[in-house]
């Protein structure tokens, strides 16, 4: 029945293919190192985010507060580098402190008050876009020769294609979250934990540090989103990056992971920012598209996969009883 | 058996009281390495608490638990298991979403460089695994294998972890016969390793088959502990009934039946409960036996429209009748009283009297309430007349008991003046006082003129109220018995009639 | 009733007065209520006026959580009849028709997704994900991109025009809550409802048809956001498909929240949501009108809300209980939603 766990994924990763393809057939231009090098480079932020969100999915969780929490490490940095003459790199350091922490301080509360990670992280929502409001209420610019330094770094592949640094930090962190979810006993709890929290429990996992963990592990990752934001953009902008938690949660959906929890992949969500990047370079390679296609668009592609778990659980749930009375036994 | 002569786990003195009740009294469990222990007792007569109490999921208010000459004082189940102690209960306390290997082995995970070590973890799965005679892919899910197969990685599981004692809660409940001999082999190998096991289940052919000794508990004391080498069934049935088996038994006079209320014909559903034949006449209560998973609960539900039948049809006072809802037959005045109190039958938070109108109400239609003076009237005689002991009746029906909760429930049907009530297991897990209420209560109904369906695993208290009974088995109908040729033993021989070779 | 209702909302009254006395505190003005050219102005006019389309949404979104579910796409919604009343108005059609339109529109919404949740069982907060995610597309598409202005009077004065001096959004929304109120109190349909959020099985079984009330529930949340729709257009004159009701799901659940009806389904009470929209907007107005910091603006809302919920979190609850029941005999706990395995009841 492994294949049944990762068809969702299959499904995910073809879809993805054949969209580029049908995309190339129509534009031969988007075929190019170029095009990918900007989905990567475009989505950095977004995918990063993405892969804390599938953590917390995975869990059984949810968490609204990322998009604000890159809004505000974003403002955070302008203000620091504007107001301060510390190193950028060490205020790197103490923006992933604080939106760890913070993330840490919301799955605490979620565990220990037991309340639903909806409401707790819709509080920390308006907490960090509130914080950044008080940090900055302009867009804070960034100058800064290191800033200059990083955006100046990219490897130039054929075809014009540059690949930077952030395009390369979405695939560590994916890289990293991979082998974390799969080959560690942290991963393997958040699964538990989206399994059954109660059952979870009684096999002996530490939910209260899994918990928190995990939220530590969403807003940690914002924070380093909220990092390559602000590299993307040099400036911190309090207004920014609204909703970006929609869009994470609606490509870890796409990625194939159950919105419940306990079934799903990281790859998948990789699949989801690529394919929910692709229907945005293909409206710009269009022109006359307008950019509200692109949420329909993903709205559809949502609904789309939504019905194909329903419809996988379905048919396991309706076959498993029967195909097993003779297969299991030795 | 026990050649040791020295228990593995010896507890004395238990008692565990609730808020007016004593549901433990100094309590004594001795067991031995190498022995299967049953703890028998009917439903409320303290087994579970019992168990609760040596895994520490409650904690005691008295006595001593010692294991291997050592005192241990347990706070949670998971503390019970690292000093020997593993628990396997009816319901799979597994993951379902992980594999069998990540099952086995979750929160202990082999690692090699602060990484799983997943080729270790399978091998050491299958190794495992071998020991109980199964020879499955640890890699598949654990939801990719039957109930039996995951039942038994639970106990693989509990025993790795724990490793002395191994408390098995009605681990068979809702296995096939072929399962339970699986069961039974796999218990038979963790004895022969010198494990104790404590086997909880209904089924008293299984306790002979399987256990060696036995504790048997009423009313939280224990009435006897003995080798079931040396002493009879009957004499074990009596030790865990009590003096209650004659009081229920003993009125057998003739009844008088009505007409034909509900005639089924080929009545089934695929995967569910075979097709079967069945009249039900007013004044009659038709009393349904079997095992647990012989396809009771599924002709209820059949003919209650909770799992809709799908062949052969159904008439009602002779009109046809098809229903596909729950509504439907609301709508026919049919009733059913689920087996599953807590999920299928009470709405919790609500309060007794809502509970109480609840379905009345909801055959009027939403549009049409019924007056806050009748709705009180209705609730205020049901309390009465079943007896309901609530402090009033704004409660919330969960902070009942379960007998108060379960006479609330059928006040909820009889308010919708039933022509047919369907009474799945209406006993299990209430104490013994309301038992005795609502066997009368049965009784008065049937006077009355209602047509009753009755199923339940407590053969006495069928043969004490039903004026027919099927036997069902494997899903299916085995046999009938009505009038004088009711009895016990006759249900355990209808039961066991085709136990011999199916063609 | 009457009074049973008044206990229900006791916290939630404690809580507005002690905003509503801090406002007057730090804005001696802040009860002064004037009447300018047969209007009514004043700033406790405003919070009820201002909290129209919050309070709109937390009438239909109380009888969704109240069955255990979530409407996330209430915002979207918003746009979507906005849009659409804003359309078929500059089409030439009377106001009666638009408004009829955005609430059809409304409805078609809610019932897509009724039924995604009661007949394909799709967990509520990703049935209605989808479209909150599609549904402000959709709403750009009727506008294309642009914001739609009209001028047609009948519809402006749904949300700028004033009855009886007061303004008429405060007539909409308290008519609404009342008349939703009204019928789900007076019928047997709250009670059908709690039964549903807090054990659909049992009720299905108890003979509800919890399918239709689903799905009924569901098309209320959808008419109530094209009501609050068609009252944000009105008020801005045009129907602005990027920022109508953005974000106002979140603030509907949380109004319904502080209202104290649990995300876990069961018993509900429309006054205590609409209340909750009430506080909401008392400390939006207020921190608007310290003038001095309009950036602490989040930051004070998300504290308050984080210390209102905290305090009705069942966690703390238990402990205050806990607390009390120390210092002398107490009612029965009510058993915290905790993961550890429950306690079997006692007998009699």
């Amino acid at each position: 029945m492994k294949h049944s766990m990762k068809l969702p994924l299959y499904i995910t990763v073809a879809t993805f293919v054949l969209a580029y393809a049908a995309c190339v057939a129509q534009y031969p231009n988007m075929l190019s190192s170029r095009v990918i090098a900007n989905l990567l480079t475009d989505n950095a932020f977004l995918g990063i985010t993405a892969v804390g969100m599938t953590f917390v999915i995975l869990s059984g969780g949810i968490d609204l507060s990322v998009g604000s929490v890159i809004a505000f490490t974003g403002v955070f940095l302008a203000v620091v580098l504007r107001d301060t003459s510390l190193h950028p790199l060490s205020a790197f350091a103490l923006a992933l402190l604080i939106a760890t922490v913070f993330g840490a301080a919301m799955g605490a509360t979620i565990h220990y008050l037991e309340m639903p990670p909806f409401i707790v992280t819709l509080a920390g929502m308006f907490l960090m876009r509130g914080l950044a409001y008080v940090l900055s209420t302009e867009s804070v610019p960034i100058d800064h020769a290191f800033y200059g330094w990083l955006q100046s770094l990219y490897w130039q592949a054929p075809g014009g294609g540059r690949f930077r640094i952030t395009g390369l930090l979405l695939l560590v962190t994916f890289g990293v979250a991979m082998v974390v979810l799969h080959r560690t006993r942290l991963g393997r709890n958040v699964y538990a934990l989206g399994g059954s929290a109660q059952t979870a429990q009684l096999m002996g996992v530490p939910c209260a540090r899994t918990t928190i963990a995990i939220y530590a592990i969403s807003g940690g990752l914002a924070g380093l989103a909220g990092i390559v934001f602000s590299l993307y953009t040099s400036a911190g902008y309090s207004l920014a990056t609204v909703g970006t938690e929609l869009d994470a949660i609606a490509a870890v959906v796409i990625g194939g992971t159950l919105l419940s929890g306990g079934s799903g992949f990281v790859a998948g969500t990789f699949f989801g920012i690529m394919i929910m990047g692709l229907i945005q370079t293909y409206i710009v390679f269009d022109g006359s598209l307008s950019s509200w296609w692109t949420k329909i668009v993903i709205g559809g592609l949502l609904f789309t996969f939504i019905m194909l778990q329903k419809g996988l659980a379905w048919l396991t749930t309706a076959r498993i009883p029967r195909a097993n009375g003779s297969t299991a036994r030795s | 058996m026990q050649s040791d002569p020295k228990p593995v786990l010896h507890a004395t003195g238990i008692s565990k009281f609730f808020p007016g009740v004593i549901a433990l009294d100094d309590v004594e469990l001795q067991l031995y390495p190498g022995e299967v222990h049953a703890l028998l007792g009917e439903n409320g007569a303290g087994k579970s608490t019992l168990i609760k109490c040596l895994t520490g999921a409650y904690p005691r208010d008295a006595g001593v638990i010692m294991l291997d000459g050592a005192e241990i004082n347990p706070k949670d189940p998971l503390s019970s298991q690292a000093a020997g102690i593993g628990t396997v209960y009816q319901e799979v306390n597994l993951l379902s979403n992980l594999s069998v290997a990540e099952n086995l082995f979750l929160g202990r995970q082999p690692r090699r460089f602060g990484m799983i070590d997943q080729r270790r973890m399978l091998r050491d799965s299958k190794d495992i695994l071998a020991q109980y005679g199964l020879s499955i892919d640890p890699a598949q899910l654990l939801s990719s294998y039957s109930i039996a197969i995951q039942q038994i990685v639970a106990i693989a599981r509990a025993v790795e972890l724990s490793g002395k004692v191994l408390i098995l809660d009605e681990p068979t409940a809702s296995l096939d016969r072929e399962e339970v001999e699986l069961m039974f082999s796999v218990i038979r190998r963790l004895t022969a390793r010198g494990l104790a096991v404590v086997f909880i289940t209904h089924f008293l052919d299984q306790v002979l088959a399987i256990c060696d000794r036995a504790t048997i508990l009423r009313n939280g004391c224990v009435v006897g502990t003995r080798k079931l080498a040396e002493v009879t069934q009957t004499e074990i049935v009596t030790l865990m009934l009590g003096r209650q088996l004659e009081a229920a038994t003993h009125h057998h006079e003739r009844r008088e039946t009505g007409d034909v209320l509900l005639s089924l014909r080929g009545f089934g559903k695929r995967g569910a409960i075979e097709p079967f034949d069945l009249d039900i006449h007013t004044g009659e209560v038709v009393g349904m036996a079997g095992l647990l998973g012989s396809g009771r609960t599924e002709t209820c539900n059949a003919i209650f429209g909770a799992q809709p039948a799908d062949q052969g049809e159904a008439r009602l006072r002779g009109s046809p009748l098809r229903i596909s809802t729950p509504r439907e037959a609301i709508r026919n005045r049919i009733a059913l009283c689920p087996e599953d109190r807590k999920t299928e039958g009470i709405v919790g938070d609500l309060s007794v009297r809502e509970n109480i109108i609840l379905s009345l109400q909801a055959r009027q239609g939403w549009y049409r309430p019924l007056p806050r003076a009748k709705i009180e009237e209705i609730a205020q005689s049901y309390v009465k007349a079943l007896d309901i002991r609530l402090a009033n009746l704004d409660t919330p029906i969960r902070l009942l008991s379960g007998g108060n909760q379960q006479k609330a429930l059928l006040a909820r049907w009889l308010a919708t003046e039933p022509q047919l009530l369907i009474l799945d297991e209406p006993t299990r897990g209430i104490d013994v006082g309301a038992h005795a209420e609502i066997i009368a209560l049965i009784e008065r109904l049937r006077t009355q003129g209602m047509a009753l369906l009755v199923a339940s695993s407590e053969m006495e208290e069928l043969v004490a109220y039903s004026t027919k009974i099927v036997v069902l088995r494997d899903r299916r109908q085995v046999g009938a018995l009505t009038g004088d040729d009711i009895s016990p033993n006759a249900i355990i021989r209808a039961i066991a009639a085709e136990e011999e070779p199916r063609a | 009733m009457i009074r049973s209702t008044l206990r229900r909302v006791t916290p939630q009254l404690i809580i507005l007065a002690l905003i509503l006395a801090l406002n007057m505190v730090m804005f001696p003005g802040f009860f002064h209520v004037e009447v300018h050219n047969g209007r009514l102005f004043g700033n406790l006019i405003d919070v009820l006026n201002r909290g129209a389309p919050v309070a709109l949404l937390s009438v239909g979104m109380t009888l969704v959580i109240a069955t255990r579910g979530i409407d996330l796409s209430v915002g979207a919604v918003m746009a979507i009849s906005g849009a659409v009343a804003a359309s078929v108005i500059t089409g030439g059609a009377s106001w009666i028709v638009a408004v009829l339109a955005a609430l059809g529109a409304g409805a078609l919404c809610g019932l897509w997704n009724g039924v995604l949740v009661a007949v394909l069982r799709i967990q509520p907060i990703v049935a209605t994900l989808v479209l909150m995610v599609a549904g402000r597309g959709i709403a750009q598409l009727l506008t294309e991109g642009a914001i739609l202005t009209f001028n047609d009077p009948g519809l402006v004065r749904l949300g700028g025009g004033t009855i009886l001096s007061l303004p008429t959004p405060i007539w909409i929304w308290i008519g609404v809550a009342a008349l939703v109120g009204l019928v789900v109190r007076r019928s047997a349909l709250g009670l059908l409802i709690e039964a549903t959020g807090i054990n659909e099985r049992s009720a299905r079984l108890a003979g509800i048809n919890a399918r239709v009330l689903l799905i009924a529930v569901y098309l209320v949340a959808g008419l109530c956001a094209a009501l609050a729709g068609v009252v944000v257009a009105a008020d801005i004159r045009g129907a602005d498909a990027n920022n109508a009701g953005l974000w106002m799901e979140l603030d509907a659940i949380l109004a319904v929240v502080i209202g104290g009806t649990s995300l876990l389904g069961g018993r509900f009470s429309i006054t205590a949501s609409l209340l909750g929209a009430l506080i909401i907007q008392s400390v939006n107005s207020a921190i608007l009108m310290s003038g001095m910091a309009v950036e602490f603006n989040l930051v004070i809302k998300a504290v308050i809300i984080i210390t209102i919920l905290v305090i009705q979190s069942p966690r703390v609850r238990h402990w205050i209980y806990l607390l009390r029941a120390s210092s002398g005999p107490g009612p029965m706990p009510r058993q915290p939603a905790s993961r550890t395995p429950k306690i079997e009841e006692g007998r009699p």
